[in-house]
C-alpha cells in the first residue's frame, strides 16, 4: 500500500514539477523546478528498484546539468520579459499540439494493454537474484558493454574539450604570466654589484 | 507488481513528461534556456521509460542504455550551454526566433 502511495505521491509531484519548469517566468525558478523533477523521478526509479541509476540521475543531473544551467541563467544579463513576449501567442498551438499528442500516447497504451504482448514478473537481474542492482549493472556495464562504456567516457571528454574551446576566449588588458619568460631570466639579467662611493647613492 | 502499481502508470507518467516537455519547447520558443530545459525534461522522461521496461521485464539492459542516455544529456547540456554563452557575447541577447547568422 506504501508503494503505491508513493508511486502516486511521485508521480503527482513530478509532473507539477514538470509543468512549473516550463510555465515559470522565471528562469531560476524554472531550473529549481527542474531540479525537483529530477529528485521525483530518482524516486520512482528507486520505487521499481533501479538504485544505480536513480542516484547516477541525482548526482548527474542535480549535481552537474542542473548547476550548470543555473550558473549560465544567472552569469548571462538577460531581459526575460522580452523573451516571454511570444508566449501568450504560441499557447493555442502548442496545447493543440500537445493534447493530440497525449491522445496519440494514451491510444498507443491502449493498443498496446489490448494485445498480446505480457510482461512477466520476471527478475531484475535473472541468474543472479542476490545480487545487488549496482552490482548487477556494474557486471553488465564492465564485461558486456565495455565498448560502450569507454565510449560514453569519450563521448564527455569530447564535450569537455568542446565546451571549454567553445567558452575560452583571449582577453585584452590582462597581465597573464609568461612561465618561459619567467624560467629563461637568469641572476645576471636581473642583478648587478656596484661599489658606490662614501656620501654617494647608488643609481637605481 | 507493487501493490496494483503496473508498467502502464509508468508509461503514462513518463509520456506526460514528454509531451510536457515538447509543450514547453513550442511555448518558450525565444528562451533557448527554457528549450534545453525542456529537452533534460524530454530525456528525464526516455529514462523512465526505459529504466521502468528495464524493471518489468527483468532485463538489465534498459538500465545501462539509460546510463548512455545520461551521458549524452550531460554532454548535450554542457556543449548546448557553451554555444549559450557564445552567442550571448556576440549578440547581447539569446533570442533564438532571429536566429540566422549561417543562412549565407
Amino acid at each position: 500500500m506504501i508503494q503505491v502511495f508513493t508511486f502516486y505521491l511521485f508521480a503527482a509531484l513530478l509532473i507539477a514539477s514538470g509543468a512549473f519548469t516550463i510555465f515559470a517566468r522565471n528562469p531560476v525558478h524554472s531550473v529549481l523546478w527542474l531540479i525537483l523533477a529530477f529528485f521525483n523521478a530518482a524516486g520512482l526509479m528507486v520505487l521499481v528498484g533501479a538504485e544505480f541509476i536513480a542516484m547516477l540521475l541525482v548526482i548527474v543531473y542535480v549535481g552537474a546539468v542542473a548547476v550548470l544551467f543555473l550558473f549560465v541563467v544567472m552569469m548571462l544579463d538577460i531581459d526575460f520579459a522580452e523573451l516571454r513576449a511570444g508566449f501568450i501567442k504560441n499557447v493555442p498551438l502548442g496545447l493543440l499540439l500537445a493534447v493530440v499528442f497525449v491522445c496519440e500516447l494514451i491510444f498507443g497504451i491502449g493498443a498496446y494493454r489490448a494485445g498480446k504482448i505480457e510482461l512477466s514478473d520476471a527478475p531484475l537481474n535473472p541468474g543472479r537474484e542476490d545480487a545487488s542492482n549496482i552490482q548487477a549493472v556494474g557486471e553488465l556495464l564492465y564485461t558486456k558493454y565495455i565498448f560502450l562504456f569507454e565510449m560514453a567516457g569519450i563521448i564527455l571528454l569530447v564535450a569537455m574539450v568542446g565546451a571549454i574551446v567553445l567558452t575560452n576566449r583571449k582577453r585584452s588588458g590582462v597581465k597573464p604570466q609568461v612561465v618561459a619568460d619567467q624560467v629563461a631570466r637568469r641572476p645576471e639579467d636581473a642583478t648587478r654589484n656596484v661599489q658606490p662611493e662614501i656620501g654617494k647613492g647608488v643609481e637605481l | 507488481m507493487t501493490g496494483g502499481i503496473g508498467i502502464e502508470h509508468y508509461i503514462i507518467v513518463s509520456s506526460i513528461l514528454f509531451v510536457m516537455g515538447v509543450l514547453g519547447i513550442f511555448l518558450n520558443r525565444k528562451n533557448v534556456i527554457i528549450i534545453l530545459m525542456a529537452i533534460e525534461l524530454i530525456l528525464l522522461a526516455v529514462n523512465i521509460n526505459l529504466v521502468a521496461f528495464s524493471a518489468f521485464l527483468g532485463d538489465l539492459v534498459g538500465q545501462v542504455f539509460a546510463m548512455f542516455v545520461l551521458t549524452v544529456a550531460a554532454g548535450e547540456a554542457a556543449i548546448g550551454l557553451a554555444i549559450l554563452v557564445i552567442y550571448f557575447r556576440g549578440r547581447g541577447t539569446i533570442a533564438v526566433d532571429d536566429v540566422n547568422r549561417m543562412k549565407g
